[in-house]
């Protein structure tokens, strides 16, 4: 099989390391070769971060690059538009409705855009989107966001539902492990309803 | 059993089963975890020394000892560690010794970018370069093996895309290692100049010895791949890259030993082909081999000494392909790393700003108070420079850079080498005043214990260093404490100690707003009717408080009530 790339992209402090981990457990399941790169340190401030996940037969390169990318997931809108070189034509980006002024904007030297999710449309490309937060919020905590977003994405890709329960099982510390499950499922289902 | 792991928690399995029993590490990105991940391990002491010199030589000890040993450290950590590596390099090893540098091409979290492969060059030590998580465990497991063979400390260079990507890992047992009896050996451990002349000769047979043992070795494998139009010569995640952009189309020596170069296998890999290219991240270290032993590549004439490599460049300059993609319409604007919400160095920096100093800086998170609005410092160099430099700043302007300037270096960095800076200025009597910027913890690595904290790498308890008395003992008379949340009190000792006639410290005290045991308070609120939108609270940088629709906006997810805003604001329109 040729080698797929998702990305997860964000601002650091969201919890892309959590979604990266689960997404690698889901492909280690199905007996992929798989391959996760990570962001630390300095870029973790607040600064736009990013994941990279591919899997495959034989994977080697661990990072994605300008139009390689099935799926980009986005915690955030800005950082859909950031990123959305890297989608592979034909691809599709999943993101949150979130929006987090980057500190430029917040000292008014740039603009956030308006309106992203329905220009990125507006260009011909496949997004998904949800407000993440508040259904996560619903859930029973705004820090699972980066979950509802791996209920979305499940929905896009062809894994069995319970090798994501699994994967949740394995990553998350027990007692928060009901409130994951049920951010997941609002995901999947805001996905199944979309379609 | 296959696990999914990263490369640095690769490299702690390896340590792990090659039955290493000390570790002594400082904390630097990409190399941090190797070390943390070791700590859990029950067979192992695991412990972070104050700077990588005292690692390296604790290790260096524990091996003199007949143990199998390891420091960790980030690439400019091996620059603090070369005085006893090079020397290291002449007295060879009883234990095995492992070394890791991590390098970060493209500078994720570093000040410079450079090339390690120099240090081993330089050192004439033996270097492995692995590729993913696997070799990672492998190479070190062997680099112990490799270490008593060839009597030296053996470096296993990682870089930031190996060290930080998980890839699976077949998880093997620990191998029964027996410290080995200590015998007195002064001719190989007392470096003596006549010892040391001896010890030199040695070390340039063993060099011979490992170049020869390179052509043959399982560290450096070649991949012939039928219909193969040209050959390749890669290591590293550069092999990774070429591997993914080339396939088939290329076949490749990979090499894993990296220092000493081999001669023989290159020779003969090379030979079969009439174009050969060496694809490798930064200098031309295998390049400049290759030519020097007549062997004629391509290189650094297609590919840059500068950044990552990655597969898209290797397919772009050697094949001529790019991928299309789609870009967003209009400008995005930046999202640059800033300091948390609740940062106890925001209040201290919005001073410095505020008073228009001259601020010699380190190497901490802290140094994020270079970017706006803050904008409060002049210098980063390297761990420790702020504070001797600031001393030859003053020493080269007087009195007038003595009354503006100050030094700002974090708790772990002045333990690291912020002190003998200091013993300098009280020896040397500039009228300095540095400002020790103590949050307890390590927090750009990812909050490690240090000397100051109370706490060691496992967490247990630990002699805590006491800051103010440390510096009176150096020589340092006026040593005040401040609350950095307290911005007024802040300002006042800053000025107090800038216009005394003798150095000064000031300790800005205040534990990271990330660590698990500091309370929050509850987010404050914009009160809409007092805010005029005047965005005066806006200058403190806080990634919590935007303006919109003229009005300040608390972003509740983000606050922790730390409450430095509510000092900006003269129309008291924050709050609780």
């Amino acid at each position: 099989m040729e080698t797929k790339s998702i990305m997860i992209v964000g601002v650091g402090g969201q919890g892309s390391l959590l979604a990266s981990r689960l997404i690698g457990n889901v492909l280690l399941a199905q007996g992929f070769d798989v391959k996760v790169s990570e962001v630390h340190g300095m870029s973790q401030r607040g600064g736009s971060v990013v994941t990279y996940v591919k899997y495959g037969d034989k994977v080697y390169s661990p990072v994605v690059e300008k139009g390689e990318a099935d799926i980009i997931i986005s915690f955030e809108a800005l950082e859909a538009a950031r990123w959305v070189e890297y989608l592979k034509k034909g691809g599709h980006i999943v993101t949150s409705t979130q929006q987090i002024d980057p500190m430029p904007v917040i000292q008014g030297a740039a603009q956030y855009p308006e309106d992203v999710i329905g220009k990125l449309k507006a260009q011909g490309i496949s997004v998904i989107s949800a407000n993440a937060l508040e259904l996560a919020v619903k859930a029973g905590s705004a820090k699972a966001s980066n979950v509802v977003l791996m209920g979305l994405v499940s929905a896009k890709m062809d894994f069995e539902e319970k090798y994501w329960q699994q994967a949740i099982e394995q990553c998350v510390p027990p007692k928060f492990l009901e409130l994951n499950k049920k951010a997941f499922e609002m995901g999947r289902e805001c996905v199944l309803q979309q379609a | 059993m296959k696990k999914l792991m990263l490369g640095n928690e690769a490299f702690a399995r390896g340590l792990y089963e090659g039955g290493c029993t000390v570790v002594s590490s400082y904390p630097g990105t990409p190399s941090t975890e190797v070390t943390e991940a070791a700590a859990k391990y029950d067979e192992i002491y695991a412990e972070w020394a104050p700077n990588e010199k005292v690692a390296f030589e604790v290790a260096l000890g524990a091996s003199i000892g007949g143990a199998r040993s390891f420091c960790g450290m980030k690439h400019v950590g091996l620059n603090v560690a070369a005085d006893p590596l090079y020397t290291a390099g002449y007295t060879g090893v009883t234990g095995g010794m492992v070394v890791c540098v991590a390098d970060d091409p493209g500078m994720h979290s570093s000040q410079n970018e450079q090339d390690s492969r120099h240090h081993a060059k330089a050192s004439k030590v033996l270097m492995l370069e692995p590729s993913d998580s696997q070799e990672v465990k492998d190479f070190v497991k062997k680099g112990f093996e490799l270490s008593e063979k060839f009597d030296t400390p053996v470096i296993v260079r990682m870089s930031t895309r190996v060290a930080h990507s998980q890839s699976a890992v077949e998880l093997c047992d620990r191998v029964d290692y027996q410290l080995k009896p200590y015998v007195k050996n002064a001719a190989k451990f007392v470096t003596l100049p006549a010892n040391a002349r001896k010890l030199h000769v040695t070390v340039e047979e063993r060099l011979k010895e490992a170049e020869r043992y390179g052509s043959d070795c399982e560290f450096n494998r070649i991949e012939m791949n039928d219909g193969a139009s040209f050959g390749v010569i890669t290591s590293g995640i550069s092999y990774q890259y070429a591997r993914e952009a080339l396939g088939d189309k290329a076949s490749y020596l990979k090499l894993g030993l990296v220092n000493p170069l081999p001669t023989d296998i290159i020779k003969d890999f090379a030979a079969q082909f009439d174009k050969v290219y060496v694809i490798e991240e930064l200098d031309d270290f295998i390049e400049s081999h290759c030519k020097k032993i007549g062997v004629n590549v391509i290189g650094k004439e297609i590919f840059s000494r500068i950044g990552e490599l990655s597969q898209s460049i290797v397919a772009e300059k050697i094949l001529g392909e790019k991928k299309e993609f789609d870009s967003f319409a209009e400008p995005v604007p930046v999202r640059p790393p800033v300091m948390c919400a609740g940062c106890p160095h925001r209040g201290l920096f919005y001073c410095l700003n505020k008073l228009k100093l001259n601020v010699t800086g380190d190497i901490g998170c802290y140094t994020l108070g270079a970017t706006a609005p803050l904008s409060a410092m002049d210098t980063t160099i390297c761990m420790g420079a702020s504070v001797s430099a600031l001393h030859g700043f003053n020493k080269a302007r007087g009195e007038e850079a003595e009354r503006n300037t100050v030094a700002v270096i974090g708790d772990s960095t002045f333990m690291h080498s912020g002190i003998t800076g200091l013993v300098n200025i009280a020896y040397n009597a500039s009228n300095s005043t540095v400002i020790i910027l103590d949050n307890s913890i390590t927090g750009m690595t990812g909050h490690q214990q240090n000397p100051t904290t109370g706490k060691n790498l496992k967490g247990e308890p630990a002699y805590a260093v006491d800051l103010e008395a440390l510096c009176h003992a150096v020589g340092i008379n006026r040593v005040r404490v401040v609350d950095p949340y307290n911005m007024k009190q802040c300002e006042e000792v800053i000025k107090e100690e800038l216009a005394a006639d003798e150095a000064s410290v000031i300790i800005s005290r205040r534990p990271c707003a990330l660590l698990k045991y500091v309370k929050h308070e509850a987010p404050l609120k914009v009160n809409t009717d007092k805010c005029v939108g005047c965005k005066m609270c806006l200058k403190i940088g806080c990634p919590a408080i935007s303006v919109h629709s003229g009005k300040a906006v608390i972003d509740e997810t983000q606050c922790v009530g730390c409450g430095i805003c509510t000092d900006m604001c003269r129309l008291t329109a924050i709050e609780k």
